[in-house]
């Protein structure tokens, strides 16, 4: 295992290729570990781990709270809410708080952009971004290349198209810089109410249809269609949206003959993907949630080593 | 300390460039007026318990500065700032006059208000504070305020900063009734439809940020509209912290054909961009942001021929709970009394920007757009000067500032220019002069 430490997981631009394929060769011994009749190993017994969720999301807190019991931490799972409304208690108390535990990782999943940064700058664990606001979510993104270099065998020269509501999503965010750098063509595309005002922003090509984005894609990424971006000038309507971007068996033609479909999830069947695509043989979905917590256990493995262990 | 009756300001350069004056000379001050002004004008004077008399050979001596744009937080939000702490901070950085802006709670949309902050300034001592009033009652952009009693209370103007008057019909009728009054109107421009959610420029690194966007055009369209408005009803407009390349095109274009439209620009949008704001730095949070090179230039170049009045600090004081959080959290504002000329000091000889342009735009203009009479560096004139050392090396330190606040990315910067004294109203409101022979 490579074993180039990381000192915080705040964006893929913390990772360089190098690392990040690391991170992915850790992940394949994870993964054997999760699939054996007892799925734990030892490796971080004694660290202590705060999944610390200001953002509801029993999908993504459930993958790393499994991912640090089987490498044997303590997991501490914390939920506050991240609206400045109803929240008791400001970030920076919190932070304080948890820094004074002594944890060596936490891990933070946070409605506004940047908190995870915030919180690294002040404490001395490792921070891990678990999706922060409309800004990343690098162990998606890793958890998405993983799955990539599993099923297609590479990523180097795959044509991959993420399609949806870029402007919005920390999936595609963190995708359009990892993918790329591991040496995949990446373009993105949606309705023009939700890309980029700045469309060369992300560095990537894009599209205003999802026609010309799927032409003999490889790897086809949907992203999760919010309800509440109807009505609001950005979409018609989630029917609209369904007829002239989801993602429809039709369309799914247009990609290359054995392009595998990946979605985040949780899915909005009928809107941003029909169902015969969900459940269809090109569907990886399910092999992304089973990735998710081998790439996880490699993250937490990687940050949570004592700042003596980290130059070796 | 009694003040000595006598000052003699020895061997300076005296710098009026609406006088015309530039030349190195003697400045002796008496009860609080100019007496002499001139070469050689102090010589017969020695230093006594009646004179004081200071050597400021390499030392330049300008007309205070005058703010267009302060917020001092008093009443309601004295942990930021007050009226002491803000006008400590303005004669910190060189200002005689300080025109202050109406969000304080509650808002100065009455006499009661703006009585209240000229009466606890006059207590303070130091620069004169001159507020602006509200447009609309409550900042709410529907009912004008009682603008008449306003201005006979003390107000220099009107604006509901912060807030833009978004009903076009609204601003034209505010535009009509402050004009009866010599009001000037004062918008903040921004259409609040197209920044809703906003958190900075929108742009290349808002999108890699994955923060709000606030588009240019959201001050274009409030300025466009706002300039037909006032050609329309033949009042005066004037723009606050003006920060695109799209608002200036606009006021260009208003100032050739003559109308009576005038406009401010903070340091910091004259020397800071959006990329200021990659690593979440909550200092650089400001409305309206920061945005772009080429809007850099523009406004640079819109100082420098005078498309761009006056420079306005928009001092907006916040305490580490509005400032110590995340982004999105955070208060826009930065403090900016203390540090202005020094910033801008650097700008003079760039682009076309003379220190006669500098001096006219925190002064003079500034002054005319709020009715104040202009500092002048001539016999008779009331002191309103300012002492500038303009070779000294500085740091605005966290220990050391006037302001109540720290929120401003200058912090432990070096800066060169150092204010050395400021007359305001006649008295030396701040003296870091000590004495010489
Ligand atoms: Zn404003």
């Amino acid at each position: 295992m490579t074993d180039a430490r990381l000192r915080h997981l705040l964006s893929v631009s913390d990772l360089c290729a190098e690392s990040a394929t690391g991170l992915l060769d850790a992940a394949e011994a994870f993964l054997e570990v999760s699939r054996r009749p007892v799925r734990k190993v030892p490796t971080l017994r004694g660290k202590t781990v705060i999944n610390c969720f200001f953002e509801a999301s029993t999908r993504t807190r459930t993958s790393f709270e499994l991912a640090g019991k089987r490498l044997s931490a303590d997991v501490v799972n914390v939920s506050a809410s991240s609206s400045s409304t109803t929240k008791g208690e400001t970030l920076r108390d919190t932070v304080k708080t948890l820094d004074a535990m002594h944890a060596d990782v936490i891990v933070v999943r946070h409605g506004a952009s940047g908190a995870p940064a915030y919180v690294a700058e002040r404490t001395r664990a490792s921070v891990v971004n678990a999706g922060d606001g409309t800004h990343e979510h690098p162990t998606q993104a890793l958890l998405d290349a993983f799955t990539i270099r599993r099923t297609k065998g590479r990523i180097a020269g795959l044509k991959v198209a993420i399609l949806g509501d870029i402007a919005h999503s920390r999936v595609a965010r963190s995708n359009a810089l990892l993918l790329p750098m591991l040496g995949a063509e990446v373009c993105v595309a949606g309705p023009r109410t939700l890309l980029p005002h700045d469309s060369a922003a992300l560095g990537v090509r894009s599209y205003d249809r999802v026609e010309p984005a799927l032409e003999g894609a490889d790897v086809v990424m949907m992203l999760r269609i919010q309800r509440e971006r109807q009505g609001v000038s950005l979409l018609p309507s989630l029917r609209e949206y369904a007829r002239q971007f989801g993602l429809s068996a039709q369309r799914l033609e247009r990609a290359a003959p054995d392009a595998i479909v990946m979605h985040p999830g949780p899915m909005n069947r009928g809107v941003e993907i029909a169902d015969d695509v969900a459940d269809g043989p090109r569907s990886v979905v399910l092999a992304q949630v089973e990735a998710g917590v081998a790439v996880r256990m490699a993250v937490l493995y990687q940050c949570s080593q004592d700042p003596d262990e980290r130059e070796s | 300390m009694t003040e000595p009756e006598l000052l003699v300001l020895r061997g300076g350069r005296v710098f009026d460039p609406a006088l015309e004056l530039d030349a190195i000379a003697d400045v002796v001050i008496e009860r609080g007026r100019l007496t002499h002004v001139g070469a050689g004008a102090g010589s017969g004077l020695a230093p006594s318990a009646r004179v004081r008399v200071v050597d400021v050979t390499g030392h330049w001596l300008l007309p205070a500065f005058v703010d267009l744009h302060a917020h001092l937080r008093e009443p309601g939000q004295e942990y930021k700032e007050d009226i002491a702490s803000g006008l400590g901070a303005a004669a910190a950085g060189g200002y005689a006059h300080v025109c202050v802006m109406p969000n304080t709670r509650p808002v100065n949309d009455t006499r009661a208000v703006t009585e209240l902050m000229r009466a606890r300034a006059a207590e303070v001592g130091g620069p004169t504070l001159h507020p602006i009033a509200a447009i609309t009652v409550g900042q709410r952009g529907q009912d004008l305020t009682e603008m008449g009693e306003l201005r006979e209370a003390g107000a220099v103007g009107v604006s509901d900063d912060g807030v833009c008057v978004m009903n076009a019909q609204v601003m034209r009728r505010a535009l009509e009734y402050a004009k009866t009054f010599d009001l000037v109107v004062i918008q903040h421009a921004e259409d609040h439809d197209l920044t809703a959610g906003a958190q900075m420029h929108e742009g290349a690194v808002s999108a890699r940020l994955g923060l709000g966007g606030w588009p240019r055009v959201a001050e274009d369209v409030i300025v466009a509209r706002d300039v037909l408005l006032a050609e329309y009803v033949g009042a005066r407009y004037h723009v606050a912290h003006v920060s695109t390349l799209g608002a200036v095109r606009i006021l260009r274009e208003a100032k050739s054909r003559g109308l009576p439209v005038t406009a401010e620009v903070t340091p910091h949008h004259l020397l800071l961009t959006d990329a200021a704001v990659i690593g979440y730095d909550t200092a650089c949070k400001v409305n309206p942001p920061l945005r772009e090179a080429a809007d850099l230039a523009a406004l640079r170049a819109a100082l420098a021929d005078g498309t761009i009045d006056a420079i306005a600090t928009d001092h907006a004081p916040h305490s580490s709970l509005e400032k110590d959080c995340e982004f999105a959290e955070a208060s826009p504002g930065m403090m900016g009394l203390e540090p202005c000329f020094a910033l801008l000091l650097g700008l003079v000889g760039q682009e076309g920007i003379t220190l006669t342009r500098l001096v006219d735009a925190m002064s003079t203009r500034p002054a005319r757009i709020a009715g104040i009479e202009p500092p002048r560096l001539k016999v008779g004139a009331l002191a309103e000067l300012t002492v500038v050392d303009p070779a000294a090396l500085w740091t605005p330190a966290h220990s050391a500032l006037a302001s109540k606040a720290r929120n401003t990315p200058f912090l432990e910067h070096e800066l060169r220019g150092r204010i050395r004294a400021t007359f305001a109203r006649g008295q030396l409101v701040l003296d870091r002069l000590g004495s010489a022979g």
